[in-house]
């Protein structure tokens, strides 16, 4: 199959407003890209061989990304002549889905490559060989021989859910295979989580990639990420713990370094940050896993989400379709039901949202951001015991702030089945019965409007119900729905079905989806539209200010057709934007009990101070 | 799971007799992660066995119990074991009439902590005013135990405690404890009815006046 790839570098003479206005959501009207899309790439045989082809590297060579002071990942390193490349609109794509994006290891040119990607600040030559020796001593890297491909393990055997990675032996071939480690230690080089077999077995690796880190800081520096053949290493330091992915999955440095994030927040969610500080402060070499202990199994479920469910990678919320009067009416019972300290009303099914209702005052400070609401679902996710009866357990969310709980009630409201989640959270910790009696208010009304079971009717849509031929998925963010600017940003997306069927097909799908991402989000050289010719499917990814738009379509698809549906996707998803998102997330007004807690901070976070001082001093 | 009222969290704390004369007991659950606390709790309320997932925070259910002279409303705080949540517990087990350590006798491990647990709750209560029970879970593993019978039963003897061998996994002894504990607890209420919310009153002022020490040495001790 011939192969090609395109895309558009948003060039500085074409303004970025000039695409959104021809092509708003809100517009039934023509899109007009064909005229920017039009840069043919010269040379089709040295263009991108797609996804599966093996990595052809061999050799040792790897590059070490260290920056100082620099807060946003540069991910150039080795993509010096490729960049200059394709700016000139010429064929320098040819490595971009055969290699993450700044993989150096180019073998026909190793030498230069390697001072090449080193060079990004405080120059690190001469320290990379022996840093990869290290790495390599420490059993991540043996790849000397080069032979197996880095894809013969993507979306293979070691995306399934096993159970039994705890005890995988580390020495063995295939726990090297995995197509992502994640590592967590601590500053003293204390292991505290890998996501496949025992940390205790893994001591000295962590202490490797520790010794790794204060190496580069006694220079004044930080480590970053190391490239090599087939995997990156990325290192995120966060307080008193440094996350560690070491990954051949060819996700750009800056995914698998907000996948890191991920982990950190969710070990926060539980700890909150400013105990772990704490703790660490007290005691540097406090062993954190006795207080994670029970919990490697969030954070395994939260790798795995992580793989499978493009929220992560988007940002943003996946809710459940739903006819509007009648999410509408599950908000307005969640809005009855109310006590004082009650700052969200979450509900869920089949782990999408289906509607949140939220505190005035708690609006207008912070918003739930939707990395928030995914850590409190894989949570719901990660434990069974939920279904047992009701949950009362602190919780922190990161992002609304790191440093204090909220009281989380869950419970499902329809057992046994338990599908539909309540989520109910309060910043009172002595509210229980209060926000229990709220949940059978919310029994009460769901019963009387026979709610339960239009919700066990809904579900999600076909691609097919577009009606568009050829296009099998896609995945499209709104940024700003109208009238709602702090709202929760949500996405949609039908569900994946043939030929995305079998677990390997939707990973390499999604695999797909996030190499174009890595290209839009692209730190050094971000592109506002691509078409990409894969082996099996053409995709089509568009970001505008108004919307952030993947598609997959069928290998058959021509340009123009594609552009045509896109056309026609817009326009049925305006159509049917009523059931797709939460249109009018709505409010209620709990004003804080004064003889509780606080005397009625502005927001949720103030009071949540005052609440939880006691709580905090603790630990 | 029963028929609940109750109406917020005033109503919690006062009178402890409901309207039909039903006795509102609260019966926290303690012990080591894994010792079967939840199992327990599943038997107690739906006599089922699940292989389950550790708790996060806690799980609150409940159980009639139906005595002949009385019906005891049983509430269930099944608190979590692991080690994060050892701050919290207090929250749970504060003006409990019933508290439940367990251990798993396969576990020498978590015969120590339930030791522990038990200095922890004689620091919140005076002997005598809430029942403990000891409990040592898990007895179909009899050949792998690590805890004999005579150790765990000494211990209780010594402390005044209410001693039972369970398996939550077959239901051996698991109703029996529920009913010895409601029959203990009607007793201790019908001496002094008033003791359980004077205590927990007590134990709020000690969190808000933000002298945690007792709650602290908690995750302390245990923690060790
Ligand atoms: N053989 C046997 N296994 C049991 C028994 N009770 C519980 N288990 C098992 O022990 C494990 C832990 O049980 P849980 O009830 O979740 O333990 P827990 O005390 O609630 O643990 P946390 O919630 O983490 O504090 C589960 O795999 C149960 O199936 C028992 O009586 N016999
Ligand atoms: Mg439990």
């Amino acid at each position: 199959m011939e192969k090609e790839h395109q895309e558009i570098e948003q060039p500085k003479a074409v303004r970025c407003c000039d695409l959104p206005s021809n092509c708003d959501a809100n517009q039934t009207g023509s899109v007009e890209v064909p005229a920017t899309i039009s840069q043919d790439n010269p040379d089709a045989g040295e263009l991108d061989c797609g996804i599966e082809d093996p990595f052809p590297c061999k050799g040792d060579d790897a590059a070490i990304t260290s920056t100082n002071g620099l807060s946003e990942p540069q991910g150039a390193e080795g993509e010096g002549a490729p960049a200059s490349a394709l700016s000139d609109g010429t064929a320098g794509e040819a490595d971009g889905l055969s290699k993450p994006e700044g993989a150096a290891a180019d073998e026909d040119d190793p030498p230069e490559n390697v001072s090449d990607s080193a060079s990004t600040d405080n120059t690190l030559e001469d320290s990379n060989e022996f840093m990869v020796t290290v790495l390599a001593r420490g059993g991540l890297e043996d790849q000397a021989d080069g032979t197996p491909s880095a894809l013969s393990e993507a979306g293979g055997p070691a995306q399934g859910p096993a159970p039994s990675h705890r005890d995988e032996d580390v020495t063995a071939e295939s726990w090297r295979r995995h197509r992502k480690h994640v590592f967590v230690l601590s500053e003293a080089g204390k292991p505290i989580y890998s996501r496949y077999g025992n940390e205790e077995a893994l001591s000295s690796t962590m202490g490797v990639m520790m010794a790794l880190v204060s190496f580069v800081q006694s220079g004044d520096n930080t480590i970053r990420s190391i490239y090599s053949d087939e995997h990156t290493v990325v290192f995120v330091q966060q307080g008193p713990l440094v996350l560690v992915s070491v990954s051949c999955s060819r996700q750009s440095e800056q995914q698998l370094r907000s996948e890191l994030l991920y982990v950190y927040r969710q070990i926060v969610s539980m700890l909150t940050q400013a105990s772990i500080t704490r703790i660490f402060e007290r005691k540097k070499n406090y062993d954190l896993r006795r207080l994670l202990a029970g919990s490697e199994k969030i954070l395994d479920g939260l790798l795995n989400l992580v793989d499978s469910d493009p929220s992560f990678l988007l940002s943003a919320v996946h809710c459940l379709p739903l006819a509007s009067s009648l999410r509408d009416s599950l908000s307005q019972i969640l809005q009855k039901a109310i006590t004082p300290n009650l700052v969200f009303s979450i509900l869920i099914a089949k782990n999408q949202l289906l509607t949140i209702v939220q505190e005035k005052t708690v609006i207008e400070d912070a918003r739930l951001e939707p990395a928030d609401l995914h850590l409190l679902l894989n949570l719901i996710g990660a434990s069974s015991a939920f279904q047992a009866g009701e949950i009362w357990t602190p919780i922190c969310l990161p992002l609304f702030n790191p440093d204090c709980y909220f009281y989380a009630y869950i419970s499902y409201l329809d057992p046994p089945e338990c599908t539909v989640c309540l989520l109910l959270l309060s910043t009172d910790k002595e509210a229980f019965y209060a926000v229990a009696e709220c949940k059978r208010k919310i029994d009460e009304g769901m019963r009387t409007q026979n709610a339960l079971r239009s919700i066990a009717r809904a579900q999600s849509y076909s691609a097919s119900q577009v009606g568009v031929s050829d296009l099998r998925h896609f995945m499209y963010k709104p940024f700003d729905v109208p009238d709602n600017h702090r709202q929760l940003t949500q996405f949609t997306s039908p569900e994946m079905e043939a030929p995305y069927s079998s677990e390997e097909e939707r990973m390499r799908l999604l695999d797909l989806y996030r190499y174009l991402h890595s290209r839009i989000h692209s730190s050094s050289r971000p592109l506002k539209l691509i078409y990409h010719v894969a082996e099996r499917e053409t995709l089509l990814a568009w970001v505008t200010s108004k919307f952030e738009l993947y598609t997959c379509f069928s290998p058959l698809v021509t340009k123009a057709s594609a552009i045509n549906a896109i056309t026609k996707l817009l326009r049925w998803i305006k159509k049917e934007e009523d059931r797709l998102f939460i249109r009018n997330p709505p409010k209620y007004s709990t004003t804080p009990n004064p003889s509780k807690s606080s005397r009625g901070g502005k927001g949720g976070s103030d009071r949540q101070d005052t609440t939880d001082n006691g709580f905090l001093s603790l630990l | 799971m029963a028929e609940r009222r109750g109406k917020g969290a005033g109503e919690a704390r006062s009178d402890p007799r409901g309207k039909s004369g039903m006795l509102r007991v609260k019966m926290v659950l303690l012990g080591s992660s894994g010792v079967g606390k939840s199992s327990l709790a599943l038997r107690f309320s739906k006599d089922d066995f699940k292989d389950s997932a550790p708790t996060v925070g806690c799980a609150y259910l409940t159980q009639l119990v139906c005595l002949h002279d009385a019906t005891l409303r049983f509430e269930i705080w099944d608190t979590a074991g692991q080690e994060k949540y050892h701050s919290v517990t207090p929250l749970y087990y504060r003006g409990a009439q019933a508290a439940l350590i367990v251990y798993d006798i396969s576990n020498r491990e978590s015969f120590m902590r339930a030791q522990l647990w038990l200095k922890e709750l004689e620091k919140q209560y005076v002997p005598g005013e809430t029942v403990v029970g000891l409990v040592a879970n898990k007895s179909d593993l009899s050949s792998s135990r690590q805890v004999s019978l005579q150790e765990g039963r000494s211990l209780a003897e010594n402390k005044g405690l209410l001693f039972m061998e369970t398996s939550a996994k077959s239901g051996n002894q698991v109703s029996e404890l529920l009913l010895d504990i409601a029959h203990r607890v009607k007793l201790s209420s019908r001496e002094d009815k008033g003791l359980a919310e004077w205590r927990e009153a007590d134990c709020v002022d000690m969190h808000r006046e933000g002298r945690p020490r007792p709650l602290s040495s908690c995750c302390l001790t245990i923690g060790l």
